[in-house]
C-alpha cells in the first residue's frame, strides 16, 4: 500500500480488528444484561445508513479515475444501484445492476 | 448437532451475497497495493466487510492513520447493538463461548440467529448455540475463503476493468435496502449533502462530520415520529 509503512498498516489493521471485536462483545461480554439507554440505540440503528452514504457521495460525483471530472457513466450506475437496492431490497441485485450500467456507460463513451 | 447442521443449511443462501463481497474485497484491496498477508489479516482479524472496504478506501485517499481507524469502526458500530439484542438469548453462555459468537457476530449470522431465537424461544442454550455455530461455520469460512481467492486471482484483471468505483457500488447497494423508514432516507440524505459540501477537508474529515450529523438526524426523525404517532 503506497503512501503508508508496514508498521503503520498493520496498526491499522490490529486496531480495527480489536475495535470491532470489543463492539461485538460489548454487550454479551463486559456489560452484561444492563439496558442501553434508549438514546443510544437510537444512534446506533443509523450508523450504516449514516457512514456508507457519506463515504461513497464524493467518490460518485468526483471519481479519482477521472481526476475529479464528474463521469455520467460512474454517476448512472450509482443512481441505477440506488434504484435497484430500493426496488429489490437486494444488495447483490443492486451491484450486479449497477456493474452492467457501468460497464454500457463506459463502452458508450 | 442437528442445530448446527440447520444453521448451516439456512446459510447457504447468504453465500450469494458473502461469496462476490468476500472476492471484492480480494481483489480491490489487492489492486489498491495491499499484499496477501495484508489482505488477509483485514479479513481474519477485522472480519466485517463495510468497515474493511472503508479502511481500504481511505488508505487510497492517503487519509492520516487514526482517521482509518476512526471510520473503519464508526461502519461498525451497530454491532454493538447486535451485541446487546443477543444477550436474552445466548448471555448465559461461558465467557470463552462468548467471546467467540462475538467474534463471528456479523450482519448474517446475527439476523438468521435472532430469527431463529424468537421464532423458537423454546429451545435449549446448546441448541441456539449450536444454530450460531453453524451459520458461523458456513458464513465464516465463505468470507475467509472468497477473499483469498480475489487477492491471489486479483492480480490477472486487466486494468481496463473500472475497479475503483467497486467500493461506491458496493457501499450504495448495501445501504439502498435499508432505506426503509423516513428516519433512514432522512440520515442518508443528510450523509450525502453535508459530505459532499465538505468535500473540501483533509481525506476521511468531511464524511466523519457528514456520518456524525446523519445519525443524529435519523435518531431525531425517529423520535419526532414516535411522538406524533404518540399524539395521534
Amino acid at each position: 500500500m503506497p503512501g503508508y509503512g508496514s508498521f503503520e498498516i498493520w496498526l491499522i489493521i490490529l486496531s480495527v480488528a480489536i475495535g470491532t471485536f470489543f463492539l461485538r462483545y460489548s454487550f454479551l461480554g463486559a456489560i452484561g444484561n444492563r439496558p442501553m439507554p434508549e438514546w443510544v440505540l437510537r444512534m446506533l440503528r443509523y450508523t450504516a445508513v449514516a457512514v456508507l452514504p457519506a463515504l461513497a457521495a464524493p467518490l460518485v460525483l468526483w471519481p479519482a479515475a477521472t481526476e475529479g471530472q464528474t463521469d455520467p457513466a460512474r454517476l448512472a450506475a450509482a443512481i441505477v444501484t440506488v434504484i435497484t437496492g430500493l426496488v429489490a431490497r437486494n444488495a447483490l441485485a443492486a451491484i450486479i445492476a449497477g456493474a452492467v450500467t457501468l460497464a454500457i456507460g463506459l463502452y458508450l463513451s | 448437532m442437528q442445530s448446527l447442521r440447520h444453521g448451516a443449511l439456512q446459510s447457504l443462501p447468504f453465500l450469494l451475497v458473502i461469496a462476490p463481497f468476500g472476492l471484492l474485497f480480494g481483489v480491490v484491496a489487492t489492486a489498491a497495493g495491499f499484499d496477501l498477508a495484508e489482505t488477509m489479516g483485514f479479513t481474519i482479524l477485522v472480519f466485517a466487510g463495510a468497515s474493511q472496504f472503508t479502511a481500504v478506501q481511505l488508505m487510497t485517499d492517503q487519509a492520516p492513520v487514526w482517521l482509518v481507524i476512526l471510520s473503519s469502526l464508526a461502519v461498525n458500530l451497530r454491532m454493538a447493538m447486535y451485541s446487546a439484542s443477543m444477550v436474552p438469548w445466548l448471555g448465559t453462555a461461558s465467557q470463552p463461548t462468548r467471546a467467540a459468537i462475538a467474534y463471528a457476530l456479523i450482519d448474517q449470522t446475527y439476523v438468521l440467529s435472532i430469527d431463529y431465537y424468537q421464532n423458537a424461544p423454546r429451545l435449549s442454550l446448546p441448541q441456539r448455540l449450536g444454530y450460531f455455530a453453524g451459520t458461523s461455520l458456513v458464513m465464516c469460512g465463505a468470507w475467509v475463503s472468497c477473499s483469498l481467492a480475489g487477492a491471489v486471482f486479483g492480480r490477472a484483471i486487466p486494468d481496463s476493468i473500472p475497479l475503483d468505483f467497486a467500493v461506491p457500488i458496493t457501499f450504495l447497494a448495501m445501504i439502498a435496502p435499508a432505506l426503509r423508514t423516513p428516519a433512514h432516507v432522512a440520515a442518508a440524505s443528510v450523509a450525502v449533502i453535508v459530505s459532499l459540501l465538505l468535500v473540501g477537508l483533509p481525506a476521511g474529515v468531511g464524511p466523519m462530520i457528514a456520518a456524525l450529523l446523519a445519525m443524529l438526524t435519523g435518531a431525531g426523525v425517529e423520535t419526532m415520529m414516535i411522538r406524533r404517532r404518540d399524539s395521534a
